[in-house]
């Protein structure tokens, strides 16, 4: 029988960003992000949650070893961006504006390529406790 | 005597480092938290004050004047900020939560009424990193 399960695994990063229009001066940048488009950026604690989607394997009872999805996460997302500039020290974001939304969608980009195909996943990425981005949505 | 604690929060890029040393001596010593570039956090700030309450209102200290002077004196200043360039109180001192709240302590002590007393500051770096300040 076809029964899937999600299961989730939380991992955590600190960065600083700046949120900009490299095109746009610093008044029209500050009028769009306000204090986010701050020239000596801020920064922040994020929150990651992964989801993955899948059918128990009838042998093991798992869908992925958790230990193996948090091996996955360290060594893709956040050995990329903890402690890090994300608009300095990132590939991803040197040309990308490092918006929580922006953020969500690369990493849920990364791990995609990293998973088995037969596994759904959803990425929540907390900016702070009361700003949340999801994708996909 | 009561205690009276106001929480608030503030998010901040910053790096550890010590301008005299090498960079590969700071990033013997602090780490990933050396990166040139700064990195960040969400902070969380409890300010508790102490004393008695006023017979006549109940209260130690009218909390939005509290919440007020927090903001104009410490959170205006720090959130959304890089805390090693842009902060007139931490000029030339190292960034460190421990050194952030003895800063946020003497922002705080000229500007309470008589009546209530600073007792601590506790700062969240993460949510599993904090240190206390008591004066």
């Amino acid at each position: 029988m076809e029964r899937k399960v999600a299961i989730f695994r939380k991992e955590h990063f600190n960065a600083a960003h700046r949120l900009s229009v490299p095109g746009w001066t610093d008044e029209q940048n500050f009028q769009k992000f306000g204090k986010c488009s701050n020239p000596h950026y801020h920064g922040h604690n994020y929150d990651l949650v992964v989801k993955v989607t899948g059918t128990p394997d009838p042998q093991t009872g798992y869908v992925i070893n958790l230990s193996d999805l948090s091996s996955m996460i360290q060594k893709n997302v956040l050995a990329r961006f903890d402690h890090k500039n994300l608009n300095l020290d990132t590939k991803e974001f040197a040309s990308l504006n490092p918006t929580a939304e922006n953020i969500v969608y690369v990493i849920y980009e990364i791990l995609r390529k990293e998973l088995n195909d037969s596994l759904d996943l959803k990425v929540r990425l907390y900016e702070t406790e009361r700003n949340f981005v999801e994708y996909p949505a | 005597m009561v205690f009276l604690t106001r929480i608030e929060h503030f998010n901040a890029a910053h790096k550890l480092y010590n301008p005299s040393w090498t960079r590969e001596k700071n990033e013997e010593v602090f780490g990933a938290c050396a990166n040139e570039n700064w990195h960040g956090h969400n902070y969380e700030l409890y300010v508790t004050i102490k004393g008695d309450p006023d017979p006549e209102t109940g209260f130690l200290m009218d909390v939005k004047k509290l919440s007020n002077i927090i903001k104009e004196q410490v959170t205006e200043k720090l959130d959304h900020k890089n805390l090693n360039v842009e902060v007139d109180f931490l000029k030339g001192k190292m960034c460190s939560t421990e050194n952030l709240v003895a800063g946020i302590w003497n922002q705080l002590t000229g500007h309470l009424p008589a009546t209530a007393k600073l007792h601590s500051i506790k700062l969240y770096e993460t949510p599993r990193i904090f240190v206390e300040y008591f004066g």
